[in-house]
């Protein structure tokens, strides 16, 4: 666990900035974005061992946008994103990352994909049996094995 | 610290590990395992969280690199396009696996013979079958006997349901005439043994929390620890001693306080597989054997064979069985054999893939640019999230010599013991296998309706099988161990794992490598009264 000071507050002004140009708020899907103030939370509470790579990457996107990125117009903004995620490496692939495993466990956002909200143990899941039949054309094609 | 002296130790409580110990519990000697891990807890397991695919992007990490339990050990792979991934505790890597249960061939026993490359293995798979089928039912396996292009086997239990995707799959397949078959697996899909069914907890690989799947942390070492053999755990062995007549004499290693001890034995078993067993003997340097232990044909490390994996996948509008299955199902053996017309000579198995969990999706997909950010990002998540069909070819490796695992100059663990070091390349035959079999799977897949189709060539975290870098031969200047898997230097020394694998063959190795560790087992009891001679 981190806590929220591993991060400055111009870093974590642009990450939520960022994350919601990956994931923006959408009505039709009736979900946040991923700057909503929750999952941020989540986000920067969980960040962990991926906390020098997110804060790398978050100082590389400062360089490209020269202030912060909220402040750029759109069509700026869009082109700093795309250099970044263009020659950010590993360390802007984990932020992204970070960004879209917290995104894909908020209740809102699941609830929304139909998924139930819970852990997959103990309750699992039910698989259906499926048509055996379709091995029939298998069995009839039969085989051999190669041997010396 | 000098401990009494034990009749047999075996280094590592994994595949191996656990099934020699088992089958040797019954000569009444005293054996004891040394493992540098411990015991894992089931409730821990990432299925138990909300935040279970987060977990393996951490301490749930197939890479011990990312991974860095204290139980782990750094591995410098930087020079591999393939990066070794693997578990370390009671267990090993069967903690961490698919649970995917195929055989070698026979023909796999004979690839000198059939196809005029690499090297036959000294034994042959009749030697084995009866392991086999033991193996099976200790693991207890699932399965539907009776494949036409598989080795026959008798599973316990019956397979897996096919789900959402087998069916899709097995029509694809059908259309193109081509071989398919439930997978054998380790997936319980009964109650067996102890062991309560599978409920499809959704991803097998990273440790099942139900169970269901086999480990031998809840197979062979129940069994073993109830016929009497000791198990100490967090126990990591830095070299093996030897004599002035050439014997191990045993071990030293550091206990779960970090102080030195040195264990003393009439017998050592290696079972650290293809990775960790090079890294002891090379590690077990004295004035007998300057270039490590074991290692007078200079063979110790070299011939690392990895399977390349060569992935492709797709998204079909009809919905998957995405993270609500077990992740392997079915497999085809349609390419398994040597057909020269295609280019390369050996072949490749293919396991199907069921789908993936959200969070995996959605991070896997980004990074293939399919998935944009923006405000088309939800209506493209909806179209791929649960949906997902893949096709997965298990390339064979053929040995050569400059793949190998030698000790990095740097890089140590945390006991201050030389960690490995791994060079390997794809060769130009494996390199054509791969492409072949991409070529196959996106016929499977635009026959099944797939678009937006992904590759993974290599799967680059897909190291896996680790194998052939103490291979078994009858000549000890071009082999590490005899036919039965005593070492040609050292006559009481022992190895049982997948570094004593001759080739690689085409399939996932586990069942095979327990099947080999219960052979030797059984050489041993036959050979007692005259085990050094």
């Amino acid at each position: 666990m981190s806590d929220n000071n591993q991060l400055t507050a111009a870093q974590r002004a642009d990450l939520r900035t960022v994350a919601a140009m990956i994931v923006p708020e959408s009505s039709e899907y009736r979900v946040p974005g991923a700057d909503d103030p929750v999952i941020q939370a989540d986000m920067l509470a969980t960040l962990g061992r991926d906390t020098a790579l997110v804060a790398q990457a978050l100082d590389h996107l400062a360089r490209l946008a020269g202030k912060p990125l909220a402040e750029l117009d759109e069509a700026k903004r869009d082109a700093v994103a795309q250099e970044f995620r263009a020659t950010g490496g590993a360390a802007a692939a984990t932020l992204v990352r970070v960004v879209l495993q917290c995104y894909y466990r908020d209740d809102r956002v699941l609830r929304s994909l139909g998924f139930e909200l819970r852990a997959p143990f103990p309750k699992g899941h039910v698989l259906e049996e499926g048509d055996w039949s379709l091995l029939d054309p298998v069995r009839a094609r039969g085989g051999t094995l190669r041997r010396a | 610290m000098k401990n009494d002296p034990v009749d047999v130790l075996i280094i590592g409580a994994g595949a191996s590990g656990a099934a020699v110990a088992w089958s040797l519990a019954d000569t009444r000697m005293h054996i004891l395992c040394l493992d540098q891990g411990g015991w894992m807890n089931p409730a821990e397991y990432p299925s138990t969280g909300r935040d279970w695919e987060a977990k393996f992007y951490g301490e749930w990490s197939s890479s011990p690199n990312v991974r860095r339990r204290p139980e782990d050990y750094p591995i410098n792979d930087d020079n591999s396009p393939i990066k070794v991934v693997n578990f370390n505790a009671v267990g090993g890597s069967t903690v961490m696996y698919t649970a995917h249960w195929p055989r070698l061939h026979p023909s796999d026993f004979k690839v000198k013979t059939l196809d005029g490359v690499a090297d036959d293995w000294p034994i042959d798979y009749d030697a084995l079958t009866p392991f086999f089928e033991e193996n099976d039912r200790m693991m207890g396996t699932s399965g539907l006997s009776g494949d036409p292009k598989s080795p026959l086997s008798h599973p316990p239990m019956p397979p897996q349901p096919l789900g959402l995707s087998g069916p899709l799959i097995g029509k694809a397949m059908n259309k193109l005439g081509w071989h398919w078959w439930p997978s054998d697996t380790t997936v319980a899909t009964m109650d067996y043994e102890g062991r309560a069914r599978c409920i499809n907890l959704g991803h097998c690989t990273p440790a099942c929390a139900q169970g269901a799947k086999a480990s031998t942390d809840i197979t062979y070492w129940p069994h073993a620890i109830r016929a009497g053999v000791e198990l100490k755990t967090h126990c990591r062995v830095r070299e093996i001693l030897t004599n002035g007549e050439g014997m191990a004499t045993g071990v030293v290693y550091y206990d779960k306080d970090g102080v030195e001890q040195f264990q003393p034995a009439a017998v050592v078993i290696i079972a650290c597989n293809g990775v960790g067993t090079p890294r002891l003997l090379l590690n077990s340097v004295s004035g007998k054997f300057p270039n490590g232990l074991a290692n007078s044909s200079g063979l110790v490390g070299k011939n690392l064979m990895f399977h390349p994996y060569a992935q492709i996948y797709g998204y079909v509008k009809e919905p998957t069985d995405s993270n609500r299955a077990p992740p392997t199902c079915l497999w085809s053996k349609e390419w398994y054999d040597t057909d020269l017309s295609r280019g390369f000579v050996r072949g490749y198995g293919v396991q199907f893939v069921r789908g993936a969990g959200p969070v995996f999706e959605a991070v896997v997909s980004e990074q293939k640019g399919i998935l944009p950010w923006g405000k088309d990002h939800h209506r493209v998540f909806r179209k791929l999230n649960g949906h997902r069909l893949g096709f997965s070819a298990i390339c064979e490796d053929l040995p050569e010599e400059h793949n190998r695992v030698t000790l990095d100059p740097v890089l140590k663990d945390s006991h201050g013991i030389p960690a490995p070091k791994i060079d390997y390349t794809i060769s130009e035959n494996s390199r054509k296998m791969m492409d072949h079999a991409l070529a196959r799977g996106r016929e499977v897949l635009e026959a099944a309706g797939a678009t937006d189709l992904c590759v993974n060539s290599p799967i680059p975290w897909g190291g896996w099988h680790l194998l052939g870098t103490a291979r078994m031969g009858t000549d000890p200047e071009r082999s590490v161990v005899n036919e039965w898997g005593r070492s040609h230097d050292v006559k009481n020394l022992f190895i049982v794992d997948g570094s004593i694998f001759v080739t690689s063959g085409g399939v996932n190795p586990t069942s095979t490598i327990q099947a080999l560790a219960l052979y030797i087992a059984d050489q041993m009891k036959q050979r007692l009264a005259d085990l050094f001679d």
